[in-house]
């Protein structure tokens, strides 16, 4: 069964008031529950992408429906679905954490419930600091706080721009710990992030933007199965100073040192190759003593593609 | 045919069939109770403070001029100038405030929320300026009470204080929210209370009555707005008043309607709050 897209963008331009083009004709459909990663280099027109749905940039043109409803003829409804995380730190600095998180919950028109913002604060490991002034916090914890403020009104749509940026390695575990939570009691998540491993950790389709458009959107893995290309090194037990002609028909390059030989090949290529390839590795006595494949990261594949568009 | 006006009449029916248009009342409180809560916190700049000039008002005019002039129209000179002197502040504080109101979160970057938050600008501007107006109205309370401390007062028209006193202080919460959008520095922020606001309340009768000006001065004050409100509030303590009542009246009333409609308009096209 085809479900209807929680998020529906299309044919969204934005021209910012400089001049400048920031999103071209992008269409993107965001599926309910998943966890969705769009990455993109600086200035690929993330933050205006989600500014734009969440209602703080004004669209030039084209349309965007959230859970169906309208942006902007309906968006009340709409925006009560989403809870932002922007990607620049901004707080209430002489507020407490308790505040300001129970404010964010009041302005998106839910009743007072303590016991819920106890729980998020919790789950941010922000409960021992509920009373103090976010000044006096770390630049981490503030960004917990951003998340908490996110979460206070139950949102079903969760944006993160740039989560983890400034939050140390022990907090991004936990962080991911809580996004997971959070996508298993079904709320959708669209995040961009700078870090690629995340990307490839956590989300399940992955979407990459570049100078404004939408050049790709698949799911990870099948993304990983396209453009993932792989490689075959065999280390060898005689140097060689070149590559055998009776090898030449394979894709084959030899190490600077000439004691290991490395065969590229697609992932979704013919298999049989690597068996032809190693029986005439056989039959031209050449021996190995150790064999190992890599597969290229989702970040080799990113890079590849925003160059070559 | 025109199409384009069709699909914004289309628009706008399928705009009321979705939205029945209900108020985020919750919005409307957090926001106020929020900027309140601010006021709490910096008690002392914003009620202390304002205090301690009126009473140096009282000291300066009252006692240096006071002891020339004795009376205005059977009023004595230090209970003439309470109107003036509420009403300036009035003027000075409520624009500040609400000035700064909505331009601190502009400057730190929290307007991200209110702006994806689901409140409409109607909501927005009734918890700041609400929030600002408030402020003013209570601070004019203290500052009559002060002001009873040095003179002897009386209050012909209560009714009419409270509402010249309301109005005013929305009016001008309104003017503030307007700047404080539209400015994009602090010194922007601070050049219309300083050079329009107290220079027109000055000019506009806060300490004498505009009727001791030579008749030229006279009709060259009938430009300066200020002059209405004070002269309207100041009948409503002592039944004397510069110019009538009922044009005073309808000046504010149309202050305030310009300022609705600025803001109305700021609302609409996004002007500085979107990009
Ligand atoms: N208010 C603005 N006026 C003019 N141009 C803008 C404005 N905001 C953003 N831009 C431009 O729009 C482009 C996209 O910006 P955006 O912030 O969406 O990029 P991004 O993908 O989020 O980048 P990053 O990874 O650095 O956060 C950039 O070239 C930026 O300079
Ligand atoms: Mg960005």
């Amino acid at each position: 069964m085809v479900m209807q897209p929680v998020i529906s963008v299309s044919r969204l331009s934005k021209i910012y008031a400089s001049g400048f083009c920031a999103l071209k004709d992008v269409n993107l459909d965001i599926h309910r529950g998943e966890i969705f990663a769009l990455l993109g280099p600086n200035g690929a027109g993330k933050t205006t992408l989600i500014s734009i749905i969440c209602g703080i940039v004004n669209p030039t043109s084209g349309a965007v429906r959230v859970g169906g409803h309208d942006i902007i003829t309906a968006y009340r409804k709409a925006r009560s679905l989403i809870g932002l995380v922007p990607q620049e730190l901004a707080t209430d600095a002489f507020e407490t954490v308790w505040n300001t998180v129970s404010f964010s919950r009041g302005l998106f028109g839910r009743p007072a419930n303590p016991g819920y913002i106890e729980k998020v604060l919790r789950e941010l490991s922000l409960w021992d600091r509920k009373d103090s002034k976010i000044i006096t916090l770390s630049g981490g914890m503030k960004r917990r706080v951003m998340i908490a403020k996110a979460l206070s009104h139950e949102p079903q749509i969760l944006f993160l721009d740039e989560p983890t940026a400034g939050v140390d390695v022990e907090l991004h575990k936990d962080m991911w710990q809580t996004v997971r939570e959070l996508r298993a009691s079904g709320v959708t998540i669209i995040l961009t992030t700078h870090y690629i491993e995340e990307a490839e950790q956590m989300a399940d389709r992955v979407g990459v933007i570049n100078e404004g458009e939408i050049i790709l959107i698949e799911q990870k893995a099948e993304l990983m199965r396209k453009l993932g290309k792989k490689q075959l090194t065999l280390q060898l037990d005689v140097r060689l100073d070149a590559v055998p002609p009776a090898l030449a028909p394979y894709d084959l390059t030899l190490s600077p040192e000439g004691d290991e030989l490395i065969y590229t090949y697609d992932s979704k290529g013919e298999r049989s190759e690597i068996s032809s390839l190693l029986a005439d590795i056989g039959r031209a006595r050449i021996r190995f003593h150790d064999l190992r494949t890599e597969e290229s990261s989702l970040e080799d594949i990113f890079v590849r593609l925003v160059r070559r568009s | 045919m025109n199409f384009r006006a069709v699909r914004t009449i289309g628009r706008l029916a399928s705009h009321r069939a979705q939205q029945p248009e209900i108020v985020n009342f919750r919005a409307v409180r957090a926001i106020y109770l929020f900027e309140m809560s601010r006021t709490a916190r910096t008690l002392l700049q914003s009620i202390v403070s304002p205090v301690i000039s009126t009473s140096l008002y009282f000291v300066v005019f009252g006692a240096a001029i006071g002891s020339r002039i004795t009376e205005i129209e059977g009023v004595s000179y230090g209970a003439f100038i309470v109107p003036g002197l509420m009403m300036m502040m009035l003027l000075t504080q409520s624009v500040a405030n609400a000035s700064f109101g909505i331009y601190f979160p502009k400057f730190t970057g929290t307007i991200y929320e209110i702006l994806s938050a689901p409140v409409s600008a109607f909501e927005i501007v009734l918890g700041y300026v609400g929030a600002a107006a408030s402020k003013s109205i209570i601070l004019g309370m203290i500052i009559l009470a002060t002001a009873g401390l040095f003179v002897p007062l009386r209050l012909d028209h209560p009714a009419w204080m409270l509402a010249f006193l309301v109005l005013t202080a929305l009016t001008f919460s309104l003017l503030g929210f307007i700047i404080g959008v539209w400015a994009d520095g602090f010194e922007k922020l601070q050049v219309v209370p300083l050079l329009v606001i107290t220079p027109l309340s000055f000019l506009g009768g806060s300490f004498y009555s505009i009727k001791v000006l030579p008749p030229v001065w006279q009709t060259i004050a009938l430009i300066n707005p200020v002059v209405y409100l004070i002269s309207g509030f100041r009948w409503s303590f002592y039944g004397i008043a510069d110019v009538s009542v009922s044009i005073s009246l309808g000046m504010t009333a149309i202050f305030l309607a310009v300022c609705l409609a600025v803001v109305w308009w700021i609302f609409k096209t996004g002007y500085r709050l979107k990009r």
